[in-house]
């Protein structure tokens, strides 16, 4: 198995990112924070549960100044760390963790709030990054996978989804370990049904929602168990 | 001399047993890289220019703008003026970029003409497809078909069919490409680690480079999914490498979404019109079906129905409907679920009218599904056992009050799993440590799993003892991962391969032990004297005996090489489905299914069971939600998306409960894959049990609330 790369301690990551340069150019065109201006409505009439979406996805200053189209100086608080780099005003939180930061543990798979694959937590509530901006997640706390727990260490939800294989080809797996992350905070002594109704804005082609199920039982049990949240 | 044939039950310690996968906290954790997860320093970002219509002629392509876009490095043309794209979706051009945002902005600034031609994309009914579209690919009879219908005393008629569905794999298809002088390195999501030499040799010479198969190097540690859509490369695959050549940069192509939805992924339609009788007693004894389908512009061949029982009488027709949609690819079990869906239902049917349990009505006809009979009679009756079918099973049209009806539903399936051909390199190191390695991949099967447990039974090491490399070119070749061919392939050269390095190790420290090597085992991470466990050394102590070289053997794998008994093809299984539907709403609901399952010997339960249950849901899925919506109007696909491709969610899915057949029967036959029979007969099971519960048939999959509805609107329990 090939080495845990966690790249994303590295010190030289700090600062802007070596991309500024090329990221200045005039957005034409389509714009990602028009559409999700526009659209707004539709994602929170979607039947998916993840909390907070559209909360995150509403421009808090409506009426502020433009920003952009050119790549502006955005400073983001990532698992307690304040990373600074230069994104165009369109670029998304998952985009700017993914391409930006490579940090790479929230997967693209639809980019369009529909999959719970990009899943991170924003000031304790579980999002869809592909849909947030990422100058729009500025002065909140942002948790990734990456943050979840210590080098070498496997968080108790990431635990129980081992356990009770709760993941296939994985791909859609970081995505669901922080939105059961952010649930079980909430919700430390969830029923079997709560889980069901709870996890519903995450998808999974390889079919693992009876492990999933399992897991976060047992995480639960766990977790309560140890006295408090990890 | 360790014996090559699979451990008696009693002497095994890990295989059989419930073993999470080794890769999984690799994977919980985030910090599983894959091919979309590759960033290597200098990458490009490349994004696709599309054809929007399902058919046109090229008549001109202008990427100067977007040449001159600024952070554009290269630009790449999958085609050319005068050349014909087939379907919407199709690959025209491709350009890469410092960010993935100036991409995108250089993509649109390609401009592309077309003449639009005349097209097709609706498959519903081939009388409207026209001569040009309608390939009649067979005609076939057994027996006397109008005889058979004479003898029949009750007929059931009905027209059944399901439609294209996609893969929808969650990593979407592609690559990362970066060249290194002549060699290319390609972190690449695919099912085919190994096999990818002659395709990018050719592709690259059709884009002018010349490059040798001898020269790529592919990297795959996990992917996020194929279900048979990804063997090849495909043309950007081979366009990444193109682009990161003129750019002399990494190159980063991962298909949008979108893009992935419209042409990387196409399960066939099917539709029939379905004639099948019995006598009385329920004897069948004629079938006569016309069914269609469709797989895109090149067709996908003929699906021969009835599915599994092998009725005396019958005469079939099958034909492509040529559409201009994406190209068929395999999806898991290609065939069989279209095939299950359209005979289990037609015989339901007929079960219902001659006023047959179904249960009853197929035990009834076992002896018709041939060498399996056996199998499918003690899985439905295992089946039956486990859902409660007598207890609960009805005639058509739930009776209780209310708008909420329950149902059950059965069907059976088969498949082949044969392991394919590969090879494993098993290294023994003098310090004890232990390396196995083939350039097999993980699909989320459990491949690293399997090997490692197979590598350390044989060994007779604990699962850590063995280190499992997978997902390299550099490790010996092994096979695509298709027709559940994995499981069998990889246990059965790495059985091979452990063997012989474990019996050159003995050969080594027998002396030692003042004994010969056929009087010598491994176990409990014990060399020692069969039948006289007093007389041991431990692993490390013996792994010091060989000297200063490791002991490295290749085992060949799959039905040609010497581990060929371990491994056999062709399996059965029994699933019952239970459903409550709302008469009021048209809702459906999969309650409960139940899965009984023959896949020979069982590695690891564990991941074993997962495969299972991923493959009832997906059945569920398929049943209930998925369609890929095509509009004949304007040509394009309604839901390139995953708002409106729906696939179901963990509040979606029922209960599920699986079983294996293990008994010695099953077992001896060595191990058979296992990823596709499962997700057969979901489609079939729940519609039959939508049938019994709403006393009408839903034809069509995925039984939506429309459908539903208009099925009751036209009789039944509304
Ligand atoms: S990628 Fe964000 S919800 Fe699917
Ligand atoms: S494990 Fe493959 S998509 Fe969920």
């Amino acid at each position: 198995m090939p080495d845990q790369d966690e790249r994303h301690d590295s010190p030289e990551s700090e600062g802007s990112d070596g991309e500024a340069g090329s990221d200045q150019k005039p957005s034409k065109g389509f714009s990602r924070r028009q559409f999700i201006k526009g659209t707004g409505l539709a994602v929170s009439a979607s039947v998916f549960a993840t909390e907070g979406l559209l909360k995150a996805a509403a421009p808090d200053q409506a009426g502020a100044g433009v920003e952009g189209p050119g790549a502006v100086k955005v400073q983001l608080r990532i698992n307690g760390q304040l990373r600074q780099l230069q994104v165009e005003p369109r670029v998304t939180l998952l985009d700017a963790l993914r391409n930006r930061l490579d940090m790479t543990g929230a997967k693209k798979v639809c980019d369009r709030a529909s999959c719970g694959a990009c899943t991170v937590i924003l000031d304790g509530r579980p999002v869809y990054s592909c849909t947030v901006l990422a100058i729009d997640a500025q002065g909140k706390s942002i948790e990734t996978i990456e943050g979840l727990a210590p080098k070498g260490t496997l968080h108790p939800v990431s635990q129980a989804f081992v356990d009770n294989d709760a993941q296939q080809c994985g791909f859609c797996t970081p995505g669901f370990v922080m939105a059961v992350k952010a649930y079980l905070d909430k919700h430390p002594h969830p029923t079997a049904d709560e889980v069901k109704a709870s996890l519903n804005g995450n998808l999974c082609r390889c079919g693992t929602y009876m492990g999933v199920r399992q897991a976060v039982l047992e995480a639960a049990t766990k977790m309560t168990r140890k006295g408090g949240r990890a | 001399m360790a014996d090559l044939q699979w451990p008696p039950a009693a002497n095994r310690h890990l295989i059989g047993k419930s073993i999470s996968r080794i890769d999984g906290p690799w994977k919980s954790s985030g910090t599983a890289k894959y091919s979309y997860d590759m960033n290597p320093p200098g990458l490009l970002y490349a994004k696709m220019v599309t054809s929007p219509y399902a058919h046109a002629k090229i008549t001109a392509i202008d990427t100067s703008a977007a040449e001159h876009a600024p952070g554009v490095h290269a630009v790449h043309l999958f085609t050319a003026v005068g050349k014909e794209v087939t379907c919407e979706g199709q690959e025209v051009a491709a350009v890469a970029a410092d960010t993935e945002e100036q991409a995108e902005d250089a993509a649109r600034l390609v401009r592309v003409e077309y003449d639009e031609l005349p097209y097709l994309v609706a498959d519903t009914d081939p009388t409207h497809a026209g001569a040009g579209n309608f390939r009649q690919n067979s005609e076939e009879t057994q027996g006397n078909p109008t005889q058979g219908f004479q003898q029949a005393e009750v007929v059931s008629e009905g027209e059944y069919g399901l439609p294209v569905i996609t893969h929808c794999c969650m990593e979407s298809h592609g690559s990362v490409a970066q060249w290194d002088g002549d060699k290319l390195n390609v972190w690449l999501s695919t099912q085919n680690v190994s096999g990818q030499g002659g395709e990018y040799a050719q592709g690259l010479s059709n884009a002018g480079i010349n490059f040798s198969a001898s020269n790529l190097h592919v990297d795959c540690q996990v992917m996020g999914g194929g279900f048979g859509s990804k063997f090849s490369a495909d043309t950007w695959g081979v366009a990444a490498a193109v682009l990161a050549k003129k750019a002399g940069r990494p190159v980063k192509l991962m298909l949008d979404r979108n893009v992935e939805l419209l042409v990387a992924g196409c399960r066939p339609s099917m539709h029939g019109k379905i004639r099948v009788g019995a006598k009385r007693d329920g004897t069948l004894v004629a079938w006569e079906s016309q069914s269609w389908g469709t797989g895109g512009v090149r067709g996908f061949g003929v699906p021969p129905i009835p599915y599994i029982f092998d009725i005396p009488n019958y005469s079939r027709t099958h034909a492509n409907v040529l559409t201009n949609i994406g190209a068929a690819r395999a999806w898991r079990a290609p065939n069989h679920p279209q095939m299950c869906y359209l005979t289990m239902t037609a015989l339901e049917d007929l079960a219902a009218k001659l006023g047959m349990d179904p249960l009853d009505f197929f035990l009834k006809n076992i002896a018709l599904t041939g060498e399996r009979a056996d199998y499918y009679k003690q899985e439905l009756q295992q089946a039956a056992e486990m859902i409660g079918w007598k207890q609960k099973w009805h005639p058509r049209g739930d009776k209780t009050p209310g708008s909420i009806k329950r149902g059950l539903g059965l069907s059976i399936h088969t498949w082949g799993g044969a392991g394919h051909q590969g090879f494993c390199r098993t290294t023994i190191h003098p310090d004890g440590s232990v390396e196995v390695a083939t350039g097999s991949q993980d699909l989320g099967t459990g491949t690293r799993t399997v090997i490692g447990i197979v590598a350390a039974e044989t060994l007779g090491l604990p699962l850590e003892g063995v280190q499992v490399e997978i997902g390299d070119t550099k490790y010996p070749p092994d096979g695509a991962s298709g027709g559940s061919s994995t499981v069998g392939g990889v246990t059965s050269s790495t059985r091979v391969a452990a063997t012989d390095a474990l019996n050159q190790l003995l050969a080594k420290v027998a002396p030692s032990l003042g004994t010969t090597p056929d009087k010598l085992e491994a176990a409990q991470g014990q060399i020692r004297v069969i039948g006289d466990p007093s007389k041991a050394i431990s692993w490390k102590q013996a792994c010091a005996k060989m000297g200063a070289t490791p002991i490295v053997a290749q085992g060949q794998g799959g039905s040609r090489g010497p581990g060929r008994a371990l491994i056999s093809a062709g399996v059965g299984g029994a699933q019952m489905a239970e459903v409550s539907v709302d008469v009021d709403t048209g809702v459906v609901r999969m309650e409960k299914m139940v899965a009984v399952q023959d896949c020979g010997l069982v590695i690891d339960s564990k991941t074993a069971e997962s495969q299972v249950f991923g493959a009832c849901i997906m059945g569920t899925c398929y049943a209930l939600h998925e369609e890929k919506i095509m509009d004949q109007q304007t040509g394009t696909c309604l839901n390139p998306n995953m708002e409106f491709y729906k696939l179901g969610g963990i509040d979606d899915i029922g209960d599920i409960v699986v079983h294996f057949m293990t008994d010695p029967m099953y077992e001896n036959r060595g191990v058979i894959g296992l990823g596709e029979p499962p997700v057969v007969s979901p489609g079939a099971a729940i519609s039959n049990a939508v049938a019994n519960a709403i006393g009408v048939r839903v034809p069509e999959l995925p039984m939506t609330p429309d459908r539903v509805l208009a099925a009751l609107g036209k009789g039944g329990q509304a």
